[in-house]
Order: C-alpha cells, then structure tokens, then sequence
C-alpha cells in the first residue's frame, strides 16, 4: 500500500497549510508538546522504576498506578493533538523521513503495551505478579517510551 | 574582556569548532538534553502536583523527596553538563538569543524558588508530611515551579529560532535585550 498519496492530501489540508504558514504556529506548538512531554515522563517514570525495585518502592504499585495514570491519559492526548499538528505542517518531509517511521512504530508499540498488559500488571492486586514479571514490564516501558523519544527528536535532525 | 569578546574567544576554540561542526556529536548532545527533560523536570512536575494535592496524595511528601531526589539530581546533573556543551558549541548566538537570555533569568528564579522552599517551609514538612493539606507557602512554591519551568521550556525552544538574531534588522528593544553591536546591525 502506499501512503504517499495520503500524506500530500495531509499537507494540502487548511490546517497544515495554516500551521506551516503562520511563522510561530510550528514553535508553539512544538512547545507545548515538549511540555506534555515531561508530564508523561514523570507519569510513566514514577511507576516504571517502583516496577524496577527503585524510586518510591515504599508504596504500593497499584497505588502509585492509580495516581499517575490520569496524568498519562491527559498528556497521551496532548501529545497526540500537537503531534497531528507538528505533523499535518510538514507530511512529505515525515513521509520520506527513517526516524519518523521509528517513532511512530515504537509509539504504537508503547501504546498497545501501556493499555494492555503494563496496565494488567501495575494494576494487579499486591503480590500477584512476581518481581521478575514486573522489571520486564519495567525495562519493556521504558525502552519503548525511549524509542518515541529519541526517534521524536531524530525527525528534527533528518532531512 | 566583555562577555561578548569572551564568547567570540570561546567560539574560535577547537572543541567548539568541532561540537559546531559535527554530524552526530551536536544532535546527540541536544537529544540528551531534551529527554533528559523527562527524568527531572517529569519529576520535579510530579512533586510539584503533589504539593498542590493532584496527584500521589497518599505517599508522605518526604517519602518522594527522598526517594526521588538522587534521580532527579542525576537528571539535572545531565541537562546542567549537556546544556553547557550546547553552549559550548554556538557561544556567541547563544549569549546574544533573548530567549537564552530570559531562560537563564528563570532558571535563576527556579533555583530561588526551589532553595527558598527548602530553607523555610520544608523545615516544618513533619507536621504536613503525609497531609493533602499541603501549607500554602508550599502550595505557592509548586505552583511557580511549574510556571517557572514551563518558561525554561518553552524559551530554551525558542532559541533554535532566529527571528531575534543579532544578524537581521531587529527592533530598538530586541537590539538593547540581545545587546546587538551596531556592527551587526548597521552592516545589514
């Protein structure tokens, strides 16, 4: 399949064609996504590393769970909103560009791992998934989230 | 010797030749300093909603600080030597961007903020430790936490623009902000 066809309809819609051609739209946009993106750090970096056996290993996972999932959800969406606007602005350039299909692969994977099986796991009732179980959840978190990051910052440097 | 000239020295040095120059180095650099955005300001946004009563409100205040403070310190370390580094390799833009001008500005008043929080209230933090009834001079230091750092953010974004640079004709006020010569801007 390709999707080249469709990216050029994206870049061609009014919103991308506002985006690119208003001078500050792309910069406040992309800093509002930078500031989503600490909010997700510090959401999924507080139970990731109770996961590893470190940070606030005093409490309980689920509990730890329940209070930063709401801010995961909320910065997920801003992520999400100012991502379609960073990338509705520039299509053919993401199109052609290797992080951008890293990024968006590894956001994918982080997605559908974040909603199923870490939340089982951060989920579950104290002492019912082993140590072991919860670092893999841990270390597979984090590396996918990196990956967003890292290939996210990449698209900027390629092309 | 101006901060100006010091900058011009600095930017005629090797190193910052080759950081400036190099392919992989400066992106890797500037990569680190951003993620690193996660590990302290995503925890230092997580103590400050903690203070404000949005989010962890049964972990004791000193439990998270404590327990977070090493990371957030490692993270902080990295952005600190990785900013530098930034620096390092564009010095004299830099030193001339309003918007690296008012980030250090606030990162000054972060750093207030944080040090006067530590020196004063947090003095007392046994007798609110595990309250969601956080004092307000505690809940007025979370909040300007998060005012202040959403300005470093946003500014240190900023400066990867150049509507500001000495080099264009810029206004009377960016001229005297940026400190422009009037080299850079009568030649123009």
């Amino acid at each position: 399949m390709n999707l080249l066809p469709f990216f050029q309809w994206c870049e061609a819609t009014t919103l991308g064609t506002a985006i690119r051609e208003t001078t500050w739209a792309f910069a406040v946009i992309e800093s509002v996504h930078l500031l989503a993106l600490c909010v997700i750090g510090g959401s999924v970096l507080v139970v990731d590393l109770r996961l590893l056996g470190v940070g606030l290993r005093h409490q309980r996972i689920n509990d730890l769970a329940r209070d930063a999932q709401p801010w995961l959800n909320a910065s997920l969406a801003v992520m999400l909103l100012t991502g379609v606007g960073l990338f509705l602005s520039e299509p053919t350039k993401c199109y052609y560009s290797t992080p951008f299909w890293f990024k968006m692969s590894s956001l994918a994977l982080a997605i559908m791992f974040s909603y199923t099986v870490r939340r089982r796991v951060v989920f579950a009732e104290e002492g019912r998934i082993s140590p072991m179980a919860c670092t893999i959840v841990g270390v597979v978190s984090l590396a996918l989230w990196f990956g967003v990051g890292a290939g996210g910052r990449w698209i900027g440097f390629s092309g | 010797m101006s901060l100006l000239s010091f900058c011009q020295w600095l930017a005629d040095t090797p190193g910052s030749i080759a950081l400036h120059e190099s392919l992989f180095m400066y992106p890797l650099v500037e990569s680190v300093h951003v993620l690193t955005l996660c590990l302290f300001v995503g925890m230092s946004t997580m103590l400050d909603l903690r203070l404000l009563g949005l989010t962890l409100r049964r972990v004791p205040l000193t439990d998270i600080t404590n327990r977070l403070f090493p990371w957030m310190f490692a993270g902080f370390f990295v952005m600190v030597v990785t900013g530098v580094l930034l620096f390092y390799a564009i010095p004299v833009r830099s030193y001339q961007s309003i918007w690296f001008r008012m980030k250090v500005v606030l990162l000054i008043c972060a750093g207030l903020n944080a040090w006067i929080f530590h020196a004063t209230i947090y003095r007392s933090v046994r007798d609110w430790d595990l309250s969601t009834a956080v004092p307000p001079r505690a809940r007025l230091a979370g909040v300007l936490s998060l005012v202040f750092w959403t300005g470093i953010i946003v500014f240190g974004r900023m400066i990867a623009y150049n509507w500001f640079d000495c080099d264009r004709p810029q206004s009377a006020l960016v001229v005297t902000v940026a400190g422009c010569t009037a080299e850079q801007q009568g030649h123009k």
